[in-house]
């Protein structure tokens, strides 16, 4: 029999808008492995009656399948939901859990305490305001439990629950529980944390995590449910300063255009005065559309559209921001910087810089120290490897606005992108602006580029000659030059051994240096382009990324790579400084080829390919495309040659 | 005084900021359009997101042929009331050789005609991201996906090597051939999906909702036989009961629940008292545990 269904409806409706009022709290659970944390979130999950007839039943299957607790139900199994997971008893990666009390809703994230995977750890904490911390009686504080840690407090996590797990394993020993509480405090007192809150837990039989367990008598603070349903969450505090970054301009014809976004801190009302952030143009809001009529107003995690009373130029990447308090534009700042992969982060590569909608290509210009995780010490480093955390300078090929992460979590963060692989290496905390920037202006001079051109009656050409050592690039370099300069044509040939002779002899040929090695040797060519010269680098320069970086130097059109293709037995038979020998006979280390990587060009302007070819050869089919290429441009402009 | 936001609001603006992330970073998306449910709830909000604007991308759905009548009904009449730009892609080789689920077995019937086909239309058209309406708390593997979840030229899923995901900074980059599944979704819960359908009173298909439709009981599910293709078994009748549908996909594969549920409030009501999760009635994800993983790993969705 059905109840009174207008009364069933509006307690349903009242239901439903409690939920609607409650507050979230997101949080994860780190430590190290076999810590329990799996567990303990099955734990939760089970005890707030989350978990459905038919899910316990497939998990009492799993558990005797795959479960590590004799004929107990295997509460990690719910949340390892990945097969290679369930097989090896371990969590790879990041699982997000829902679940909901009287009091509080909850998005938990349960993530892998294996080192190798911290950085699905960092994916988890990213979002989280609270940190799990699970650390195992028998073992105390241990070094993953010291990386998750400072990880957290670096991705701006502000409070922390010290479960001390498996306290039945230890007799429920109230001085181990105070010998490890304190010991964590001891560490964790530069690490900024609000709150620290040490419970004695066991995941696996429920003491202290949703009811108060008859075992420790001696414990009088709240449960571990208990904390999370009455800690205070940081909100993003809409008495912050107006942030609004725009992340896509609407504009469906030419009477509507709309900023879309999400304001990362702050409110904004209808009339409010808002400021470009990088061009400091100003500009009123005339309204806030929303489909059902426009609002009056709006606060910060709100994805709202803005019109505004003027045409002012701000696309994506640009923000809109109070006009009394602004955030920095620079293109060169500091940063704590998290390393995500197996290749480490090598100073002078350029990367993607992308913030919550801005993206500049960026490279980091000095290391400045690796941080030691068990001891906080500062370590001078060369680069940093998958997991390591340091602090970096960092030089953006453009201005970026952004906060300090300390200020504002969405504004004040950023990743980095490897070009070639676009994988996310690395995520990046502001800490500050840097000035120089501000203080090294550009001269503007009166004779540029193409004043320094004309004189010589060419355009300004970077042809970039890489291949294997022995591949032939220098000869054919040389003849070409010849030629040009034949022809009446301001040349300047870049070659990598003469460079290594001065300018880069602080080099070696670490991947570190080869990058390094690369930077200045384009930076110079770009300065030759900029006189007006026609530059030939012959240079192995293997890796596309740094050949990349150098192509986004120059002008388009500027950058001319050619691909001096020549196998690599033939390298080794040619061998004309015997040093394939020596690097086959072990004797030479990080020899390209050999034991340092080779990176084809994918798409060079020019390929050559040699064998078979004499270099008179060769350099006609660079003159015949140079000659087709002067052709088209005619069509254009009545440049001089080249 | 502007007001605290809501649990529905945020989850609110945080899938329209998705939607928009999306739009202003991919050459050619598309959104999945599967007329469930949490389809609806996902074309809602791609509506707002790009309000006045329509929604700056077209709408597919993968026809397996055998849907609910009513769900095909429902399709065709929400596209053609909201005008927007609907394909509709059908594995013409899975017809052409007669792939059923009865015959077939449901999973080849689900590989060829859900995941083949969309992996056809995914490569037809060159779409390069994907919206689709999964949520993280429907099944354990759907628990570790990433928002932006990126599959490889061949559309494989590979959960070992995720991208990590920081913040809302998504990752959007793709090489060609490569592309990115998204999930505005992924931190709805059930209850979410319904209290926002009540709140934003959002059309959904009617099979939702209890009435005395003609089921025949097999395998311990009740299925409705929604068309003469369905052949009965020896000792099976077709009975009309009160039920209705917790999830919708092919009809031979979906249970039906017995249920007096006939509005939004019912069904609220029912499900916070339900003992079995939503996902209990799709037979495709009993064949073994970590099936779907294996699906989501071969294209599906």
């Amino acid at each position: 029999m059905k109840a009174d269904p207008v009364q069933a409806a509006e307690s349903v409706r009242e239901y439903l808008e409690s939920q609607n009022r409650k507050s979230l709290l997101r949080f994860l659970t780190c430590g190290s492995v076999d810590d329990g944390k799996s567990t303990l979130i099955g734990r939760l999950l089970s005890d707030t009656r989350q978990i459905f007839e038919d899910q316990l039943s497939a998990l009492e299957r799993d558990s005797r399948k795959h479960g590590t607790t004799g004929d107990e139900v295997d509460f990690a199994l719910l949340v390892d939901g990945l097969e290679a997971e369930r097989e090896q008893g371990i969590t790879i990666d990041v699982a997000y859990r829902f679940f909901s009390t009287a009091k509080r809703k909850f998005i938990v994230a349960d993530t892998p305490g294996h080192e190798q995977y911290t950085r699905n750890m960092a994916t988890g904490a990213s979002t989280a305001d609270l940190a799990i911390v699970l650390v195992d009686a028998r073992q105390g504080v241990v070094a993953q439990t010291r990386r998750h840690s400072i990880i957290a407090s670096l991705l701006g996590i502000r409070h922390v629950i010290v479960a001390i797990n498996k306290i039945d394993l230890v007799g429920f020993d109230q001085q181990i529980f105070d010998r490890i509480a304190s010991e964590y405090r001891e560490f964790a007192k530069d690490l900024h944390f609000s709150s620290i809150m040490p419970i004695p837990i066991s995941a696996r039989y429920g003491d202290n995590v949703t009811t108060r367990s008859a075992n420790s008598g001696w414990y009088s603070g709240p449960t571990l449910l208990d904390h999370l349903e009455t800690v205070a969450v940081d909100e993003i505090s809409i008495d912050a300063p107006f942030r609004f970054p725009v992340q896509y301009v609407n504009r469906p014809n030419l009477d509507f255009r709309g900023f879309a976004g999400t304001i990362a801190s702050g409110s904004v009302l209808v009339g409010d005065e808002v400021v470009v952030a990088k061009s400091g143009k100003s500009a009123r809001v005339k309204r806030i559309v929303a489909q059902g009529g426009d609002l009056d107003g709006a606060v910060s995690g709100q994805a709202i559209t803005l019109v505004l009373d003027e045409e002012v130029e701000a696309s994506r990447g640009n923000m809109l921001v109070a006009p009394t308090a602004r955030p920095q534009v620079a293109d060169q700042f500091a940063a704590n910087i998290v390393w995500f992969d197996e290749n480490g982060l090598k100073p002078g590569r350029s990367y993607i810089l992308r913030t919550e909608t801005d993206q500049v290509g960026a490279t980091v210009t000095d290391l400045k120290y690796r941080i030691n995780i068990n001891n906080f010490a500062h370590e001078a480093a060369k680069s940093l490897a998958m997991n390591e955390v340091g602090i970096c300078n960092i030089s953006a090929q453009a201005p970026i606005a952004f906060d300090t992460f300390a200020e504002n979590r969405t504004t004040g963060a950023f990743i980095l992108i490897d070009r070639m692989s676009n994988a996310t290496v690395g995520a990046g905390m502001i800490l500050h602006g840097l000035r120089r920037a501000d203080n090294i202006h550009w001269q503007s001079l009166d004779i540029g580029k193409h004043e320094r051109a004309q004189a010589k009656n060419q355009k300004p050409a970077v042809f970039w000659f890489t291949g294997l050592s022995g591949s032939g690039k220098s000869t054919i370099a040389n003849l070409l030059e010849k030629k040009l300069h034949a022809s009446g044509h301001h040349t300047y040939i870049l070659d990598g051994d003469n460079v290594r002779h001065g300018l880069n002899r602080d080099l070696g040929f670490t991947d570190a240096d080869r990058v390094e090695n690369i930077r200045r040797v384009a930076e110079v060519a770009r300065l030759m382009t900029d006189a007006g010269l026609v530059v030939l680098v012959s240079f192995i320069s293997p890796f596309r990324a740094e050949r990349q970086m150098a192509r986004e130097l120059m002008e388009k059109g500027e950058f001319i790579e050619v691909f001096v293709d020549t196998p690599f037995e033939e390298c080794v038979k040619r061998d004309p400084k015997g040093l394939y020998a020596r690097a086959l006979s072990g004797s030479l280390k990080n020899f390209t080829g050999v034991d340092s990587p080779y990176e084809a060009p994918e798409d060079p302007e020019i390929h050559l390919e040699t064998l078979g070819k004499s270099t008179e050869e060769l350099v006609e089919i660079l003159e015949n495309w140079l000659h087709e290429r002067d052709i088209e441009q005619e069509q254009y402009d009545d440049g001089g040659g080249i | 005084m502007l007001a605290r936001l809501t649990h529905l609001d945020r989850l609110e603006a945080e899938a329209i900021h998705i939607f928009r992330e999306v739009a202003a970073t991919f050459a050619n998306p598309v959104m999945l359009y599967s007329v469930g449910k949490d389809s609806s709830v996902l074309l809602h909000l791609a509506i707002k997101a790009f309000y006045p604007a329509k929604p700056p991308f077209p709408f597919l759905h993968v026809d397996t042929t055998w849907k609910f009548r009513e769900m095909i009904e429902f399709r065709d009449q929400i596209a053609k009331k909201l005008g927007f730009d609907l394909l509709v892609h059908i594995n013409q080789e899975g017809v052409r050789d007669n792939v059923n689920p009865f015959d077939s077995g449901s999973n080849v019937h689900t590989h060829v005609m859900k995941t083949v086909g969309l992996r056809q239309a995914l490569d037809k058209y060159g779409f390069d991201a994907a919206f689709g309406g999964a949520r993280r708390d429907e099944e354990k593997s759907r628990a570790k996906e990433r928002i932006f979840s990126f599959r490889n030229a061949q559309h494989a899923w590979d959960p070992k090597r995720q991208r990590p995901e920081m913040w809302k900074i998504y990752n959007t980059r793709v090489a060609p051939g490569e592309s990115i599944r998204v999930f505005p979704l992924s931190n709805w819960t059930e209850l979410d999906i319904w209290q926002y359908i009540l709140q934003e009173n959002i059309p959904i298909v009617p099979l939702y909702f209890a009435k005395r439709r003609p089921v025949v009981e097999r395998d311990g599910m009740l299925i409705m036989r929604d068309d003469e293709r369905m052949k009965l078994k020896p000792g099976e009748v077709v009975e009309d009961r009160l039920v209705r549908f917790r999830t919708l996909g092919c009809y031979p594969l979906t249970g039906a629940i017995e249920s007096d549920a006939e509005t939004l409030e019912e069904i609220v009501s029912e499900m916070l008292t339900a003992r079995t999760s939503e996902r209990q009635g799709r037979l495709i994800d009993r064949d073994e545990s970590g099936s779907m993983e294996k699906k989501k790993r071969e294209g599906y969705f």
